[in-house]
């Protein structure tokens, strides 16, 4: 069972890390945080609290102002993290098999090889059979397949989400969260996800770390101890009310509310 | 462990409209071709009965039934100028989408060649092809060549402006995504700067085919060569000083066939090109 899943030494560490953008805005204030390996840790807060900014900084898409971002040992390799965007970001002139290659290829994998491994990722998103497919003639939610199954074809060590399901409907979003949960058991990456929805981050995570805005800040860090594999049963559970109202609590608290 | 993918997701796909069609054709592709084919045999029926109802001599204005039997007789001499001005046109279509690409790729990799350089290129642009045209073809020997600089002066711009455009437009997130993976400047280039410029480019090409065909009539006005080696342009000058009229009408129509054709194979260019995936080349959905 993985109802114990403890997470492993940290493999991504923030101190004091603060964002300040060119115009002034101070996006981010001295947030500090280990997350350990095989987590699955949901950044939760109103817009503006700086969540996405602090996913985008341990990206290495933007460099933070003051702070040190540290990454586990071989966390610097090239295609170790994988990005999950809020639109699914596919490249609207290639199919979708080219587009879960980009990766591979970009690192300089030979096309055979790459084509195969990423024809492999599409099937574990469920979506073999459509690796001939645009992007145009997908759906919402399997385009944010394609994303997922890009994100993962390098095998990452830690997969990043920035609100991926935030655009798609509620009975989608509810199939993507459970294979999300299949495919992190399956995989054992680290995953870091941006939220706004509290059921959401309740669902998926094992640590929720709670923001607010003005500068962004963690005011919170709570612990979901709830067993995986979790499906429907848990999400009409008691167990999950009690989680929802303690991490909603703590939300308000941190709108000052 | 592998996870599938729900109908409701699959339901949710935009799927392509199917309409009835009628011969092969949909009702709206009919109506495309036939009412301007109506209206071009009403109006062409109209011109000759006004031409010979008022007995108008054909050095005025000839009817559209006399000017396609010239066109026919003079087959020989026009069809070896329609010729030569579609090498010009050609030529010059040819090296403006090279030096365009190849100009917005160089502006597009550095900012500060795109600033110094550009604006020469509207200069360029702005400048009427009549005005320099007597020049270039003082300049340059051979007037063939000089046609051609003249007709490439005026098919490079939208060109080099589209292309530059569609570069600098690649999606924020897939640049942050080659940057996750460290894609190098060329690998941008190649596989998300250059795709995502080609409908501009294709774009630019439609029109550039178009002007190049103008600039090149223009030129040979101005230029006004003599002999059998001429291109349409100089057919109509020599028709006017003789009171060939009916000859000018046919130089004429196939200038316009020509455009028409350009036009139309440079749409099917871009048809071709872009029609997995740009919304230009997509089938109408209601």
């Amino acid at each position: 069972m993985l109802a114990g899943v403890k997470a492993g030494p940290p493999v991504v560490t923030l101190d004091g890390v603060v964002k300040r953008y060119a115009n002034g805005t101070l996006a981010v204030q001295g947030v500090d945080m280990a997350i350990g390996q095989g987590d699955f840790v949901s950044l939760l807060g109103p817009s503006g609290c700086g969540k996405s900014t602090v996913l985008r900084m341990v990206a290495g898409l933007i460099a933070p102002t003051a702070g040190r971002i540290g990454m586990a040992a071989g966390g610097e390799a090239t295609g170790d993290v994988g990005f999950v965007f809020q639109e699914p970001t596919l490249m609207p002139w290639s199919n979708t098999l080219k587009n879960v290659m980009l990766p591979l290829r970009l690192a300089g994998m030979n096309r055979g090889e790459a084509a195969d491994r990423a024809a492999a990722a599409l099937a574990e998103v469920g979506l073999k059979g459509f690796e001939k497919a645009y992007p145009r003639a997908l759906s919402g939610g399997m385009k944010m397949r394609v994303s997922i199954a890009r994100a993962l074809v390098t095998k990452p060590r830690l997969l990043l989400m920035d609100e991926p399901f935030a655009a798609l409907d509620e009975i989608t979003r509810h199939r993507l969260n459970n294979d999300l949960l299949t495919l992190w058991q399956a995989e054992r990456f680290t995953a870091i996800f941006v939220t706004h929805s509290v059921f959401e981050s309740v669902y998926l995570s094992r640590r929720i770390v709670v923001m607010a805005a003005r500068p962004g800040r963690v005011v919170e860090d709570i612990e979901v101890n709830a067993a995986y594999p979790r499906g429907e049963v848990f999400r009409t559970s008691a167990e999950y009310a009690a989680h929802c109202r303690e991490v909603s609590d703590a939300l308000h608290r941190a709108m000052g509310e | 462990m592998s996870v599938s993918v729900s109908a409701n997701e699959v339901a949710d796909a935009p799927q392509e409209a199917r309409e009835r069609t009628i011969l092969g054709l949909t009702a709206d592709a009919w109506l495309r071709i036939l009412m301007p084919l109506a209206i071009g045999v009403i109006a062409l029926g109209g011109w000759e009965w006004a031409v010979r109802a008022n007995g108008v001599p054909s050095y005025i204005l000839p009817g559209p039934i006399e000017v396609g039997q010239t066109l026919v007789r003079d087959w020989h001499t026009l069809s070896i100028s329609l010729w030569i001005t579609l090498q010009i046109t050609f030529a010059a279509l040819f090296v403006a989408a090279l030096l365009g690409l190849a100009l917005a790729v160089l502006f597009a990799q550095s900012r500060v060649i795109e600033l110094s350089l550009f604006p020469y290129a509207v200069i360029l642009q702005v400048t009427p092809v009549v005005a320099i045209a007597p020049l270039i073809i003082i300049w340059v020997d051979d007037i063939r060549i000089a046609l051609l600089i003249c007709a490439w002066i005026v098919a490079f711009f939208p060109i080099l402006s589209n292309t530059t455009l569609g570069l600098n437009s690649a999606d924020h997130n897939l640049q942050d995504l080659f940057r996750l993976y460290r894609a190098s400047r060329w690998q941008v280039l190649m596989r998300l700067r250059l795709p995502t410029a080609m409908p501009y480019f294709l774009g630019g090409l439609r029109i550039s085919g178009g002007l190049a065909l103008i600039g090149a009539i223009v030129a040979e006005f101005v230029a006004g060569t003599g002999g059998r080696a001429s291109g349409l342009a100089y057919r109509i000058l020599e028709s006017g000083y003789n009171l060939q009229i009916p000859r000018m009408f046919a130089a004429l129509v196939l200038i316009s066939l020509t455009g028409i054709a350009i036009f139309l194979a440079m749409t099917l260019v871009s048809h071709l090109a872009l029609r997995h995936w740009h919304e230009s080349a997509m089938k109408e959905r209601r």
